[in-house]
């Protein structure tokens, strides 16, 4: 569809294209009417794609002059639709990843996702939220003799990094749309099985979507619901309560009112435990900052199989820097960045898990928390 | 470590353009934080090596938009919650950006890292000079406490005599919402 802008000059002019708009029913943006038309005056009118060609031969056979002021109705029409999301709610094929989701939207993603792999990925209850919302994981197996070991990663159990969320989405993806074509991926899928909980922190990713984008801890209230939410990356049984954490429920680090005393904390502290003979890997991805964090933050006493695991990061850092030069610091919390007890990273090694990172992704404060969606894609395909 | 005075550290960075990744320069700073009092901002010694780019032109631009607007300018929430800043916004971020670093200098300690994480409510105030002022209300981020600082701030700019923040205070937690 086009906007023709015309001034008709004689009365002739306005005579027939009063009879085009009649005849052909062409919508009139200006005037409304065509018994508005008036020579001298500006006329704008809208015609349907079939009718372009044809309502153009009328003008040049009465040698009225037009300008074309809208080339294309409906792309403006696409380009002034609020954020595109009504677009996609179509999960997964029209799923996009390169835009945040809300979690209503995640739920519906995870289950289509099952849907449409189900000979390799199953989605399973994990727990519930103090606000009552249920977790669930995702598992990526394929389907063998041999039991594997088991690379576990969450995100989002903080909720105003976002980016974390959209890097567990992307992951999935980028495993799925690949197992078959890419030998590195196939071949680490006869051997492995990979765990995904993609929100750790529902509530509080929910929160942060309607009420307060910064914010960081769950929702479980606290002085008789006068104060809101524990930082869950400070409520684990390692070393609890012990350095970086704040008793107050005010405080974003404050630590809950013992070692797992949110539900969130214990469903997922529950389901490692029991299966921490098999898990090889234990991963939680944060933002921002850009770093690959090693135990611990609770001390400075490097673990037992320090040297090993700082090789690994740095590999990974090396790695993650090929693909568009971001720079990567990679060491223990506790020299790097600062002391806290209670993290999730923490536990996991304590309890066994040899390789226990946390990645803190981009950027390095630019933007912080609100990263543009235009990093989401940059920041996924490094870290993959 | 010097003896009753505090810590200093020497310094060498590379100052990198926001706007053009490529554009670089070598700096040298050395940093005192003071003993003790810690509500004295940390001295602060640098040179720059070589040139900045001028800027003239783009802050003529912004300049004569801000003064040829009919009322003044007001608008929140910079950038958005998914991190979008529309490009009229950008010289108001830039410069919230600017003066934050103000703020977060005379707020500084060893123990703490500040981030400015979002422009909360930002009011341009009518002057009879030449100068543009802006009422900010900003968020800080601050790393190792994790806390989400509210702080008001008064900007004055001009395209000729910089930045300057006339006033600043710390705001309660719920300040912002």
């Amino acid at each position: 569809d086009q906007v023709l802008h015309i001034v008709p000059e004689t009365f002739q002019q306005v005579q027939h294209l009063q009879h085009l708009c009649s005849t052909l029913l062409l919508d009139l943006w200006k005037p409304l009417l065509p018994e508005d038309i008036w020579a001298g005056e500006d006329l704008h009118i809208r015609v349907p794609a079939p009718l372009v060609e044809e309502v153009k031969d009328s003008l040049d056979q009465h040698m009225i002059s037009y300008k074309v002021l809208i080339p294309d109705v409906q792309e403006l029409v696409d380009q002034s639709m609020p954020r595109e999301r009504s677009r996609h709610r179509r999960v997964p094929e029209g799923y996009v990843y390169t835009q945040y989701h809300p979690m209503e939207e995640i739920y519906q993603w995870m289950t289509q996702i099952q849907k449409s792999n189900s000979e390799l990925v199953t989605q399973h209850y994990l727990g519930k939220t103090i606000e009552n919302r249920t977790m669930y994981y995702l598992q990526i197996s394929q389907p063998s003799d041999k039991t594997k070991k088991i690379i576990w990663m969450d995100c989002g159990i903080h909720a105003r990094e976002w980016i974390s969320p959209a890097f567990c989405q992307w992951f999935v993806k980028e495993i799925l749309q690949n197992y078959k074509s890419d030998p590195k991926i196939s071949r680490f899928l006869q051997n492995l099985d990979l765990y995904i909980l993609p929100v750790l922190n529902i509530d509080g990713y929910i929160y942060s979507w309607e009420k307060d984008r910064l914010w960081r801890k769950n929702r479980s209230p606290h002085m008789n619901g006068t104060c809101y939410g524990t930082d869950l990356n400070r409520n684990f049984n390692s070393s609890w309560g012990n350095i970086g954490v704040s008793y107050n429920c005010n405080s974003e680090i404050f630590c809950g009112s013992g070692p797992e005393s949110e539900p969130e904390t214990r469903a997922v502290a529950q389901f490692i435990k029991r299966k921490k003979s098999d898990i090889l890997c234990y991963l939680t991805i944060h933002s921002y900052g850009q770093y690959i964090l090693t135990p611990y933050g609770s001390t400075t006493k490097p673990p037992s199989n320090s040297e090993e695991l700082m090789h690994v990061a740095e590999k990974a850092a090396a790695a993650l820097m090929g693909k568009y030069g971001t720079s990567y610091e990679v060491g223990p919390t506790s020299l790097i960045l600062y002391s806290n007890s209670g993290s999730s990273r923490d536990w996991a090694h304590m309890i066994g898990i040899p390789f226990s990172y946390t990645f803190e992704l981009r950027d390095t404060g630019t933007h912080g928390f609100v990263l543009p969606p235009d990093q989401i894609q940059p920041t996924c395909e490094e870290t993959m | 470590d010097i003896d009753d005075i505090g810590h200093k550290y020497h310094l060498e960075l590379v100052l990198e353009d926001v706007l053009d990744k490529d554009s670089t320069v070598n700096c040298t700073a050395e940093v005192l934080y003071h003993l003790g009092n810690k509500n004295i901002a940390p001295d602060v010694q640098f040179t720059i090596e070589g040139e900045l780019k001028n800027t003239d032109e783009a802050d003529n631009v912004f300049y004569n938009q801000i003064k040829s607007l009919e009322k003044e300018l007001v608008a929140e929430n910079i950038p958005d919650s998914h991190g979008n800043v529309s490009p009229e916004m950008e010289p108001i971020h830039l410069l919230a950006w600017v003066a934050s670093g103000y703020v977060i200098w005379q707020n500084s300690t060893e123990n703490t890292k500040f981030q400015l994480a979002q422009i909360k409510h930002v009011k341009q105030v009518k002057r009879s000079d030449e100068y543009l002022e802006f009422d900010y209300m900003i968020l800080l981020h601050e790393m190792v406490s994790q806390e989400i600082i509210p702080w008001q701030m008064t900007v004055l700019w001009h395209p000729q005599h910089g930045v300057q923040v006339t006033q600043d205070s710390r705001q309660p937690k719920h300040a912002s919402e």
